[in-house]
């Protein structure tokens, strides 16, 4: 019974997203840099069975999608192509907002495998906010040209995530998608997701901010990711409390005391300096 | 040193970036990391902004940004 009203108050949440899933197909979010074949693949999956838009109140464009696997309906949604989730532009809000709120079943994040290393921030900052997430390293084909080699291997071991190589313009790796999003979804795959462990200076206020939080937002309690709500704050990025306040109105008066910087802890971002 | 010292065809090494908070977040999540290898590669017909190969891809900043960023430049 709790968790039939979970659901419920979950696809309500995600109405806010212009998403109706009354009949609980397991939500995907397709995430990935710009230019990285994101469109292709999602293309790929869904074939003809898509419609595109807007996202709500944003002219940001966006596109959903069905794709089946076996018995299973998936229900895809392309998020706008971004070099991160930290909200520095409308289209970071809606990618990073969608994943924190909506909160989809999986997220897959494509990367472009000739360019690996740019593309791996947003892999760990998606990992950072969802442990449920598959890599999809297109592209492969020029990368190969380029003489570039990846140990998909290796690569799968350190992120702890499931990595599937693909040539999504020649339709390479779309089934192994699938199937690996069936998988995760049957849990017959857990994932673990690798997990950034900043210095002892950060770590150390994190474990002091995350029982704050709790005790202050409980009602964000299993429906954001309180480690990742802790970083938001100490990096001090508020627009996470103007999205809590949009999605969650009725409880502005208890997100806005966060507002005033009483959690404000200097010296987070002094790390990047050295 | 900084970026905006940087002459085009030279090449560099980011040593720190000059900012925090969202600024600074978004040098960082376009990869002006420090310990990266920077190249200034064309100028704007006005000398701001001007495009860099980094990681990669070409980015273009202005100056505003480019007085953030700490360098060390290298033959």
């Amino acid at each position: 019974m709790a968790l039939y009203a979970d659901s419920l108050a979950l696809n309500l949440l995600r109405k806010n997203f212009n998403i109706s899933n009354d009949d609980n197909k397991p939500i995907i979010a397709l995430a990935g840099n710009p230019n990285t074949g994101k469109s292709t693949i999602f293309n790929g999956l869904t074939g003809l069975r898509q419609h595109t838009g807007n996202w709500p109140g944003k002219t940001v464009g966006r596109a959903e999608g069905y794709f089946k696997y076996k018995e299973e309906e998936f229900l895809i949604i392309d998020l706008p192509g971004t070099y991160s989730l930290l909200a520095n532009s409308t289209e970071e809000l809606i990618a990073r907002d969608f994943i924190c709120f909506a909160r989809p079943d999986l997220t897959l994040v494509v990367a472009d495998a000739t360019n690996l290393e740019r593309n791996l921030n947003l892999v760990l900052q998606v990992l950072e906010l969802s442990t449920n997430t598959i890599l999809v390293l297109n592209l492969l084909d020029e990368a190969r040209r380029k003489g570039i080699k990846i140990d998909v291997k290796k690569l799968e071991a350190c992120l702890q995530v499931p990595v599937i190589p693909a040539v999504a313009r020649e339709g390479l790796g779309l089934e192994e998608i699938k199937k690996t999003c069936y998988q995760i979804s049957k849990e017959k795959i857990k994932i673990k997701g690798f997990k950034i462990t900043y210095s002892r200076e950060i770590e150390e206020k994190i474990e002091e901010l995350i029982p704050l939080l709790k005790r202050k937002l409980p009602f964000l309690q299993k429906r954001i990711n309180w480690r990742w709500l802790a970083l938001r704050l100490l990096e001090g990025d508020k627009t996470i409390l103007v999205s809590i306040n949009t999605y969650y109105p009725i409880y502005q008066e208890r997100v806005n005391i966060f507002q005033k910087g009483e959690v404000q802890l200097d010296g987070f971002n002094q790390v990047w300096l050295k | 040193m900084l970026l905006s010292d940087l002459k085009i065809q030279e090449k560099a090494e980011i040593k720190a970036i000059r900012v925090s908070g969202r600024q600074g977040r978004r040098l960082l999540d376009l990869g002006f990391i420090p310990g990266t290898i920077i190249k200034a590669i064309r100028k704007s017909p006005l000398g701001d902004p001007v495009a860099y190969r980094i990681k990669g891809t070409v980015l273009a900043l202005r100056k505003e940004e480019t007085d953030l960023i700490e360098i060390r430049r290298i033959e």
